[in-house]
């Protein structure tokens, strides 16, 4: 199939950018997405052009790289996936597709489509943990029973890859489902539950620190989310936030 | 501001705030539209209870505490609005919210200021002319609202408020539970179930107010 | 060079470890602080261990060129993890788990690295669900199992189809807390380029900062190479796209040893390639092998149908199919280790039995997994007598709930249902057992320079067992590393801080500079990916699964005729000093090009059989392996001599004390 793509180009973080029209043709429909952006880098490298820069690594959905918001959707149309397992089988021939990155002040542009998440990591610096030493010496495992469905609902939560999808795709550019799904996790175990109020407290004070917006629960994270971490997270946030509050000493 | 306080700064403390005084407003509503159901039934009945709202002392203190909820909600939610679209100094070229999320929840502030308009001139027309003014010469407060029903632009323009803020509701309701953190799969399902119906009664009911009174002045 | 030294403890083996630990010099916590430690790398190796070595105490400055330490591409791992704990009494234990591992990798790996690992592993467990990583567990609250590919037990560790996400997001929190807390400083998105040796001893590192293009200098006491595997040498592999042999190489280059170079394991299980637009190639995880059972057709023609699609797997009926795996290993069957289910679907492909356009394809087939845990579950909720699309239904649900995100995986990937239709696999490249040689402390021929995780070449000999890889990796950071690079650091307390003004640190980056320069300026007319897909298909065609010396020779001399054209045509855009991913690639291609030859070099040396290398002139009538544990039971370590001589070996003997070499049958 034949392709019109407009694909957002920023020279640096402190550039102007605009959006940029390309023709691809010949895409098979087994192609995944990023696979057809390699076949138009390629082109562009031979013609003397500047390859478009996008982020990627596993190119199996895990490990969080990749970031596109495409025709007006976070990592695409698809549902349940990232931009790295969308294929083209997706678009029809003759389509436009929009590609630009994630939009966000918190997430500033590095370059094209690749931008800055470094602050999801100091949300987790602050608080995305439980406080134990490496030592061999901690407890048998088995000594914690935990119920499996406390240990799969953490599970659930602990799938999230980081990717910012939730961010990029929240009308207020809010980092509440990212922020929740570890806050849950660690909530939901034994292991994690005599920190629960520091956590939440230092984890959310970081996370406004940062510049995202605020959380009007309109769902769209959850609907993005290629993991699909459940809204439920945020309001089990929420709580133990409100607890947190109320019970903490200084 | 005091350390108990410091939470209601934090962009969740802010949620509990909007939260909290949107559920405050919900139940208002629901006193609200009952009193003003009488003036369906029964002219002298309405002018009874409003007699009672207007000179019980309870209801007067409570009508302070009303005021700060109505204050509190506007000034934090037009905050709110204000830093999220901060939060996005650059827009996407092309965006399909419709896809992922519905069109009460994207448009809570422009419901929400429309409602504040109509406020305005709602508390213009009834509570200003009930407690301060001369009711516009009329008698009673049920004449008061016949009057200005007769008007159809008026209606118009109230049925419209109502049906914004029946949408402002449908986001609102449930979303007011998940902000305070209530959000369980046995319950959540008929807490948004029954955030629908209540949105249609308050909506529909105040509505039919105005219209019946509008036909009827025909 | 003088003779290897695997420092190997003295003592029987159950006890060599901890009469190690006893008597290794440490370094008090005053002085730990007045150390700097550079990982480079951070999965669950470097991860683990920047997060270990913090807590000790010491400055650890970590290197990772994605925008997160959490993407290392251990995150990636969905099987799960080996452990010795025999919750299941089944009779595992320490030595069961050793003997298992060894056997496993043929022989060629190290008894007391081995033991160790097993010993460790089920400190990893306890130490992860300490850290809050949710692992599967059933419902009374105790952790589940499950078995893995050549072994028969049940030791298996896991979190649905994700474990190595999990387990890395574990390493990553502990990572993160000390990140908080200062201890570790993180460079994310910097790549390093080189070493840098001082009076010999490695004293740090260079490293480009992927963003700004700036060539930076970093010096620390101790330098930690985490950094994985060189599967991309093969192009196509289930590598990350950024995974590369660099840091690895070029501490080989700078001293190094590197070990058992051909050593890659080939993964039954991957989705066939579609195509020439193929990027990469995506594992399906082994455990589908407990329930999926691997077929072709029995009949050629039948096999021929199927890929003109006239016929589908449906229609073949159950006797013409060719479980070939269970008639060959009736004893292990569909769970046979990684080589051995590799080599038997490329012999029936090879043979014409392929199921794909491409003949590259076997089917993986869950129907009787449905119909059994179908029947199962109608017996455990007493429906009596249904239907049997009642039984398929309930039986579906069973197998969703294990494996239903690799199934929905493969559906977005190759649009087929597979739970209506058998999945189509095949092998491809996914772990390299070689790498940097390391001794019993896990420091290589370079003081100071140790290699952890999959970039080191201990513990898996010619063979990784699955599952195990996660094992070794956490073994190493949170346990191995931490405590033997004390006894190194020891003589250290009173150095200070390394100045990274000194001439070695200038040499070094302008070297590095240069290198770069030269790709940029070079201006060529073939883009990297093109030199990168011609060397693979050369590993994957001569290096590859089947390897004899006329190919292995051929492959040695096209390698060097293509790094050649290399240098002189390939054509890098950009800058050097801006966000530039194509110079990135292209650095890493130009590594590869080089090891892609001593991986040739090493396959050709070692004439027989192993593991996941295979020598055509080495094996039986029936098309088995054949080991010769007379003349190569032992470790390949080449040393670089310069661009000008090459590669020269060196022969570590491998001792086997406890176990008896026997030949791996899994029949």
């Amino acid at each position: 199939m034949n392709l019109t793509l407009k694909i957002w180009r920023q020279k640096n973080t402190t550039s102007q950018g605009k959006m940029v029209e390309y023709k691809v043709n010949n895409i098979s429909e087994d192609m995944s997405f990023l696979e057809m952006m390699d076949i138009l880098n390629e082109e562009l490298i031979v013609k003397g052009d500047d390859p478009i820069a996008f982020d990627h690594d596993c190119r199996e959905g895990i490990c969080g790289m990749c970031s596109l918001y495409i025709n007006g959707e976070a990592h695409g149309p698809d549902r349940g996936i990232t931009t790295c397992q969308l294929h083209m089988r997706k678009f029809k021939d003759g389509d436009t597709i929009y590609i630009e990155p994630w939009r966000a002040k918190a997430f500033p542009v590095i370059k094209d489509l690749v931008v800055d998440r470094t602050s999801f990591e100091r949300i987790m610096a602050s608080g995305g943990f439980i406080s134990v030493n490496t030592s061999g010496n901690t407890q048998d495992a088995n000594n914690i029973p935990i119920p499996k469905d406390d240990a799969d609902e953490a599970f659930d939560a602990a799938t999230c890859i980081g990717c910012g999808a939730c961010v990029a795709t929240c009308k207020n550019s809010s980092a509440m489902l990212f922020v929740s799904a570890k806050v849950s996790q660690l909530a939901l175990l034994p292991q994690g539950k005599l920190e629960r109020e520091r956590r939440v407290l230092n984890m959310v004070d970081q996370m406004d620190k940062e510049g995202f917006g605020n959380c009007t629960n309109t769902g769209a994270c959850e609907v993005e989310c290629p993991k699909g971490i459940s809204l439920s997270n945020i309001a089990r946030m929420n709580r133990e936030y409100l607890r947190a509050s109320l019970v903490k000493k200084d | 501001m005091s350390k108990a306080f410091e939470m209601f700064s934090s962009s969740i403390g802010r949620k509990f705030v909007m939260s909290l005084t949107g559920l405050f407003l919900i139940t208002y509503l629901v006193i609200h539209l009952a009193i003003n159901l009488l003036s369906l039934v029964d002219a002298h009945l309405f002018n009874e209870a409003s007699h009672f709202m207007g000179t019980n002392w309870f209801i007067q203190a409570m009508q302070y505490v009303l005021a700060l909820g109505f204050i509190f909600h506007i000034v934090q939610g037009i905050a709110l609005a204000r830093s999220n679209a901060k939060a996005r100094p650059q827009k996407y070229a092309l965006d399909k919210p419709s896809t992922n999320s519905s069109f009460s929840s994207r448009s809570m502030i422009i419901t929400g200021l429309l409602v504040l308009l109509f406020l305005v001139l709602h508390l213009r027309d009834y509570f200003w002319e009930l407690k301060f003014d001369d009711m516009n010469g009329h008698a009673t407060d049920f004449d008061l609202v016949v009057a200005l029903f007769a008007n159809p632009l008026y209606t118009g323009l109230y049925v419209f408020s109502f049906i914004m803020l029946g949408i402002h509701l449908n986001h609102g309701f449930q979303s007011a539970f998940q902000s305070v953190g209530v959000n369980h799969p046995k319950y959540t399902p008929g807490i948004k179930k029954f955030g629908v119906i209540y949105c249609v009664i308050v909506s529909a009911g105040f509505s039919l107010i105005a219209l019946v009174h509008y036909f009827n002045s025909l | 060079m003088s003779e290897l030294k695997s420092n190997i403890p003295e003592g029987p083996l159950a006890d060599k470890w901890t009469n190690h630990k006893n008597n290794i010099r440490l370094v008090n916590p005053a002085n730990k602080r007045l150390i700097d430690v550079i990982v480079v790398g951070t999965g669950l190796a470097g991860g683990s261990a920047a997060a270990t070595l913090a807590e000790l105490g010491y400055n650890v400055k970590a290197f990772c060129f994605q925008d997160s330490p959490r993407r290392a591409h251990s995150i990636a791992a969905q099987g799960g993890i080996n452990a010795a704990k025999n919750y299941q009494g089944d009779g595992d234990s320490v030595y069961r788990l050793f003997y298992d591992t060894i056997k496993g990798g043929d022989y060629r790996s190290r008894e007391a690295n081995v033991y160790r690992l097993a010993e460790v592993s089920a400190n990893i467990i306890d130490q992860c669900v300490a850290q809050g990583v949710p692992f599967a567990r059933e419902y009374g609250g105790l952790l589940d199992n499950r078995s893995f590919g050549g072994v028969q037990v049940s030791r298996t560790f896991y979190a649905k189809g994700q474990t190595g996400q999990q387990l890395l997001l574990g390493a990553y929190s502990a990572m993160s807390r000390q990140i908080g807390r200062g201890k570790i400083k993180m460079y994310n998105r910097h790549e390093m380029l080189d070493i840098v040796k001082i009076d010999g001893k490695a004293r740090g590192i260079i490293a480009r900062d992927l963003i700004t293009g700036e060539i930076e200098r970093h010096s620390a006491h101790a330098v930690v190479i985490a950094t994985g595997g060189y599967g991309n040498v093969f192009f196509l592999s289930t590598n990350a796209m950024g995974s590369n042999v660099t840091a690895a190489w070029k501490v080989h280059k700078r001293g190094a040893h590197f070990a058992n170079p051909c050593f890659t394991q080939i993964h039954p299980t991957c989705i066939p390639v579609s195509g020439d637009h193929q990027s990469k190639l995506t594992l399906m995880s082994e455990s589908l092998r407990n329930d999926g059972r691997i077929w072709v057709p029995g009949k050629k023609e039948d096999a021929e149908a199927i890929r003109n699609g006239k016929l589908k797997p449906t229609d073949i009926k159950e006797e013409d199919r060719d479980y070939y795996l269970e008639r060959r290993y009736p004893a292990f069957g569909n769970l046979v280790p990684r080589d051995v289910a590799s080599r038997a679907a490329k012999e029936r492909c090879d043979a014409g039995y392929g199921v794909n356009k491409t003949g590259e394809a076997v089917y993986l087939d869950f129907s009787s997994a449905i119909m059994r845990y179908g029947k199962e579950k109608a017996i455990t909720e007493g429906l009596g007598n249904i239907s049997e699309s009642k039984i398929k239904e309930l039986g579906k649900k069973v197998v969703e709930a294990k494996y239903g995100n690799l199934f929905q995986m493969y559906e977005k990937i190759v649009d087929q249902n597979p739970y209506e239709t058998p999945m189509m696999i095949y092998p491809a490249v996914h772990y390299t057992m070689g790498g940097l040689w390391v001794d019993y402390n896990l420091m290589t021929t370079i003081p100071g320079c140790y290699a952890a995780g999959e970039a080191n070449f201990s513990d898996h000999g010619a063979n990784r067992l699955g599952a195990s890889a996660l094992m070794q990796g956490l073994a190493d950071g949170y346990f191995v590393l931490p405590y033997t690079i004390g006894d190194y650091l020891a003589d250290d307390i009173r150095t200070g801080p390394i100045s990274t003004d000194l001439p070695e640190f200038e040499q070094v980056e302008n070297e590095v500079k240069d290198r770069l320069n030269k790709l940029i300026n070079n201006k060529g007319t073939h883009t990297v990916d093109y030199f990168h897909k011609k060397l693979g298909k050369i590993m994957w065609d001569k290096v590859g699964m089947a390897r004899n010396e006329r190919g292995l020779k051929e492959a040695i001399e096209e390698i060097k005729a293509l790094r050649k054209e290399f240098w002189e045509n390939v054509l890098v855009p950009g800058d050097l000093n801006e966000f530039n991913p194509e110079l990135e690639k292209a650095g890493r291609v130009a590594d590869f090009m080089e090891l892609g030859e001593l991986m040739a070099l090493d396959a050709l040396e070692r004439n027989e059989s192993c593991g996941g290398h295979f020598r055509e002139e080495s094996q039986s009538e029936e098309g088995e392996a054949m080991r010769k544990d007379d003349i190569y039971a032992y470790v390949s370590s080449w040393e670089f001599n310069g661009d000008a001589s090459g590669f020269s070996l060196h022969k570590e003997n491998l001792n086997f004390e406890n176990v008896e070499l026997k030949t791996r049958s899994y029949k």
